[in-house]
């Protein structure tokens, strides 16, 4: 089964599903029923990060370098998990703007500059060269693998002439597959959404034929994952091989590599393209975000048992990074191994298929179609269309590129294992980092800046990874790496000024990256953007703005019939007519008609998108008189937008504000309805009071006057009750001048220093013939004695009588007990006075001191009346609260009824104070 | 909550989620985990791919998690 033709014949086979795949993903796409809008083709897409190098180098490098392969995604596994920061502003911009390319994105940034595009264009053709050399050589590799099985792979490849090298033709027959399905049209999006659909495909293939490698070797070959790590396990030297200490250069290894893989992540020129460009909405993003980080740890999940499978078998395993392969081989499994190989051809073809379409894009878009409108005499005379040049401007640049991939492979390439060549590239890629995610945020960049620190990240690039790659392989002298240039050991190339024992990946990207954002931030500070850099870099920054999508960027002026003329000659009629039908405003086309603002603008983003935006800009500019929309006008646009949403946020701030007063008011407006109903309860209450002993006192005097012959003891009892009635009433009418007094603040006391204790002896004299009459048995605890507070003599008096009296009337009525204690608090003085009563329940207690509360006992006489006129507390708080003390209510701690407490401050240093010799009295 | 109250909360979610994943996958827990003494491999890479396998479970909870946030 290992035969060529089948193997050839089952690789062709599988490149023509892929092209089914993608002609039928292009012709569903035109029929507007688009095969990728679903987020999961796109998580899937992105999976061309995968490349061959994962598929086979990962195991290479986990044999060699332990657990040091997984921090390549677990930088992405971050990266994504930022892309609703990073990704999505990059998305929209890239939507708006109609970005092509990374060198696009960059070039756009910094004032749609043809230069810095070259230049970003060049460095990636130069840093990815070798990438894609990589996945030829993995192809030729496991090719090779599979039919010299059990020889060693390598001896066919050497001693042959070039055009017996099967790279070469792998390279060739990529190249016409890239052609016939990545340049087909040229299309306004420069979308490829066939291409994306195979390469959705091509993730599910490789993965699956990833994972079948692993489960047979972990369950057939060693009967489960225990069997593999007991046997490792008996393997001291294998045991150690997946600890920190493997990986090259400890644990600032470790961080570098995440940082290097985070970065390269976002800036391959590949990852950007099916990333950003051929994104169709940013709302996939949210899928993308975990179903491409679990995407990895699938795909990774077998790494480790395989390498060390391949350890533990040795020499037959062959290199490491060909243990997918030989693994199942040295089994003697036949289609197993095929399906590895064509795993292994998915991940290849997925990554140059992509990259090859990036980087040709650039090559066009930057550096080709900048020179061809340069020359004057293509840009403005040729009649005719241009479409057809720039898609054979295209070919030609990806036959070019897989040539030079190709070159690189076999000249230097077999110097390198898989991962190395893999890890430059990424080093050189990350060199755009800092020009495009430092421009995203700050607007203070300038094309100045950015183009400083790309040099100079890519010549100290250059220096520590590439040319060292160039020394290995025997094209320079090999002393460059040991001994340094002329012998200055300061400048060797992996250990520039004496850093010598970081890993060669983390020392070229501290010292590129210190450069390159260096001289990025440092000359951006030192110079002046144009207005275009501004507006541009304004665009960039603010694009998460709501605002920014509906503004109309063109001020100039020209006609329909120079624009549809322009779009004719570059993007042919098809799309042309596209442009024109879609403005939406304009339905009628007019040739001698001014052109709207929204069409400009239109037929710029549609030019943008085939030639990109230097190229686009430049056109634009050949017809159309006056200046694009300046940096003035885009920040009034931000500005007014953000005017607006601060005045929202004072409009919002002050109807919370309203709201709140409102509540306020009506809070207010409830008081005082109720203080409104309370005042007519006071009158009501009041006359009721008043009327009672008047009425009684009017009964039995008109009783006296209407019967004179009244005999003497019931004349007599009639006046008892007149007088006791008429002393009841100026008592109620003294009660309610008191609180009148007390409310209008117009109560005048006489304070002095007086003794309590002494005072409550005598309220306690006075009140006890009452006591004595119900029967209450009456208990004293004098433990302050003398307390000397500062009152007035007779209002405490009345205070305390009340206070004797209330507890009377509320005592138990079989047995009625009434306790009232004197002693010090902290530094004041307490007197509370308690009864053995029902108690006042918790929310009763504030309620005894408002004006005529009746307080209500269980099995009080519902006819009778109810005791006291119930005005006696309220004066007494407020007379207590004039002299600066309190009046409240708590439960009886040793007799279980009701207990109110008054508490007064002592009266300051006296003399009568201190000589008092008399002892505590209890009664 | 607001709709934008709710944005808010979600980005705030997410960032602490990254750098729980920062955390996790930098020294010094790495150089934790690789002490830890085992009769086998190393802990390192069970414990890289438990880990990794929690953020990813997190951030797909937080992305496809909708109304009532």
């Amino acid at each position: 089964m290992r035969t060529d033709p089948i193997i050839l014949g089952t690789a062709f086979g599988y490149l023509a599903l892929l092209f089914v795949v993608a002609a039928w993903g292009d012709r569903r796409a035109e029929q507007g029923r688009s095969l990728i809008g679903s987020p999961t083709v796109y998580a899937l897409s992105i999976a061309v990060y995968c490349t061959a190098w994962t598929f086979y180098g990962s195991v290479g490098r986990a044999a060699e370098h332990g657990p040091s392969f997984l921090l390549i995604y677990l930088g992405p596994t971050l990266a994504m998990l930022l892309s609703p920061f990073v990704i999505r502003k990059m998305v929209r911009i890239a939507a708006r703007q109609r970005i092509t390319s990374i060198a696009d994105f960059i070039s756009a940034r910094y004032g749609k500059s043809t230069s810095l595009g070259a230049l970003v264009a060049l460095m990636a053709l130069i840093s990815i060269t070798p990438y894609i050399a990589l996945q030829l050589k993995a192809i030729t590799v496991s090719h090779a693998v599979l039919i010299n099985y059990p020889d060693a792979a390598d001896t066919t490849l050497v001693d042959e002439h070039f055009w017996m090298d099967k790279s070469l033709w792998v390279a060739l027959v990529l190249a016409v597959f890239i052609i016939l399905f990545g340049t087909r049209h040229l299309d306004a999006s420069e979308r490829h959404e066939g291409m994306v659909a195979a390469i959705a495909l091509e993730s599910i293939v490789k993965l699956v034929a990833f994972m079948a490698v692993g489960v047979f070797v972990v369950f057939v070959m060693f009967e489960g994952p225990g069997a593999l790590f007991d046997q490792v396990a008996a393997t001291p030297e294998l045991a150690e091989s997946m600890r920190l200490d493997s990986v090259p250069g400890g644990a600032t290894g470790w961080v570098g590599m995440l940082v290097l893989a985070f970065l390269a992540f976002l800036t391959l020129p590949r990852q950007f393209q099916v990333l950003v460009v051929e994104n169709v909405d940013e709302q996939h993003l949210t899928r993308a975000s975990w179903l491409f980080p679990l995407y990895m740890l699938l795909i990774n999940l077998f790494v480790i048992p395989i390498a060390l499978a391949g350890l533990l078998l040795g020499v037959s395993a062959g290199d490491p990074d060909s243990f997918v392969l030989t693994l199942p081989l040295s089994a003697g499994l036949e289609g197993l191994p095929l399906l590895v190989f064509i795993g292994g051809l998915s991940a290849a073809t997925g990554m140059v298929i992509v990259e090859t379409i990036a980087l040709s894009t650039m090559v066009s878009n930057q550096l080709v179609m900048p020179l061809l409108l340069r020359s004057r005499r293509l840009h403005l005379s040729t009649k005719g269309e241009l479409a057809g040049w720039l898609l054979g401007i295209r070919r030609v640049a990806i036959v070019l590129i897989l040539l030079l991939g190709y070159l690189y492979h076999a000249l230097i390439g077999d110097s390198y294992s898989l991962v190395t060549i893999g890890l430059v590239s990424f080093a050189g890629a990350a060199q755009f980092a800092p020009a495009l995610l430092i421009g995203l945020y700050w607007r203070g960049a300038t094309r100045q800046g950015a183009a400083a620190g790309l040099i100079a990240g890519f010549v100290v690039w250059c220096y520590t990874l590439l040319l060292p790659g160039f020394a290995q392989s025997g094209w320079l002298d090999a002393a460059l790496l040991t001994e340094g240039p002329w012998g200055i050991d300061l400048l060797i190339p992996y250990g520039l000024f004496g850093l010598e024992d970081w890993d060669i990946y983390t020392h070229s990207l501290l010292w590129s990256m210190l450069a390159n954002v260096g001289l990025l931030v440092g000359v951006s500070l030192f110079t002046r953007p144009t207005p275009l850099e501004q507006t541009q870099a304004a665009l960039f920054t603010e694009a998460m703005h709501p605002n920014l999508q509906t503004a109309p960027l063109w001020r100039g002026q020209t006609t329909q019939g120079a624009l549809n003329e322009l779009l004719i000659r570059y993007l042919g009629n098809q799309a042309t007519r596209r442009v024109f039908r879609q403005n939406r405003s304009d339905n009628v086309f007019v040739a001698d008609e001014p052109a709207n603002a929204e069409l400009i603008t239109r037929a710029e983003q549609a030019l943008a998108g085939s030639l990109g935006s230097a190229s686009a800009r430049v056109l634009i500019n050949s017809v159309v008189r006056g200046e694009a929309l300046d940096i003035e006008s885009v920040l009034s646009i931000l500005d007014t937008t953000s005017q607006t949403l601060e005045y929202n946020r004072r409009l919002e701030q002050k109807s919370q504000e309203l709201a709140q007063i409102g509540e306020e008011l009506r809070g207010a407006n409830e008081r005082l309805r109720e203080l409104d109903r309370l005042k007519d309860e006071f009158v009501a209450m009041v006359s009721h009071e008043l009327r009672t002993p008047l009425t009684s006192i009017r009964a039995f005097a008109e009783i006296l006057r209407d019967n004179s012959q009244l005999p003497n003891e019931k004349r007599e009892h009639f006046l008892g009750v007149i007088v006791h009635e008429s002393q009841r009433l100026s008592r109620l009418i003294e009660e309610i001048l008191d609180l009148a007094r007390l409310e209008s603040g117009r109560l005048t006391l006489n304070p002095v220093p007086l003794d309590l204790a002494a005072l409550a002896r005598r309220s306690i004299d006075a009140i006890a013939h009452l006591h004595q009459e119900r029967g209450i048995e009456l208990e004293m605890s004098l433990e302050a004695d003398p307390a000397m507070v500062i009152g007035d003599q007779d209002r405490l008096e009345q205070v305390i009588i009340n206070l004797l009296d209330n507890a009377g009337k509320f005592a138990d009525r079989h047995q009625p007990r009434v306790r009232l204690a004197l002693y010090r608090h902290r530094d004041h003085f307490r007197l509370s006075v308690e009864d053995n009563g029902a108690g006042i329940s918790v929310d009763e207690r504030e309620r005894v001191f408002e004006k005529f509360h009746q307080i209500q006992q269980d099995g009080d006489i519902p006819h009778g009346r109810p005791k006291g006129s119930g005005l006696g507390l309220p004066i007494s708080r407020g007379i207590i609260a004039h002299l600066g003390g309190r009046l409240w209510v708590e439960d009886a701690i040793s007799l279980g009824g009701a207990c109110l407490t008054l508490e007064l401050p002592p009266a300051p240093e006296h003399p009568a104070a201190t000589d008092s010799s008399a002892p505590p009295s209890a009664s | 909550m607001t709709p934008s109250d709710h944005q808010t909360r979600k980005t705030e979610r997410l960032v602490a989620l990254v750098a729980i994943a920062l955390l996790l996958f930098c020294p010094p827990l790495i150089i934790v985990v690789d002490r830890l003494p085992s009769p086998h491999v190393s802990w390192l890479p069970l414990y890289l791919f438990c880990a990794w396998a929690i953020v990813i479970g997190l951030a797909a909870w937080l992305m496809e998690h909708r109304a009532g946030r």
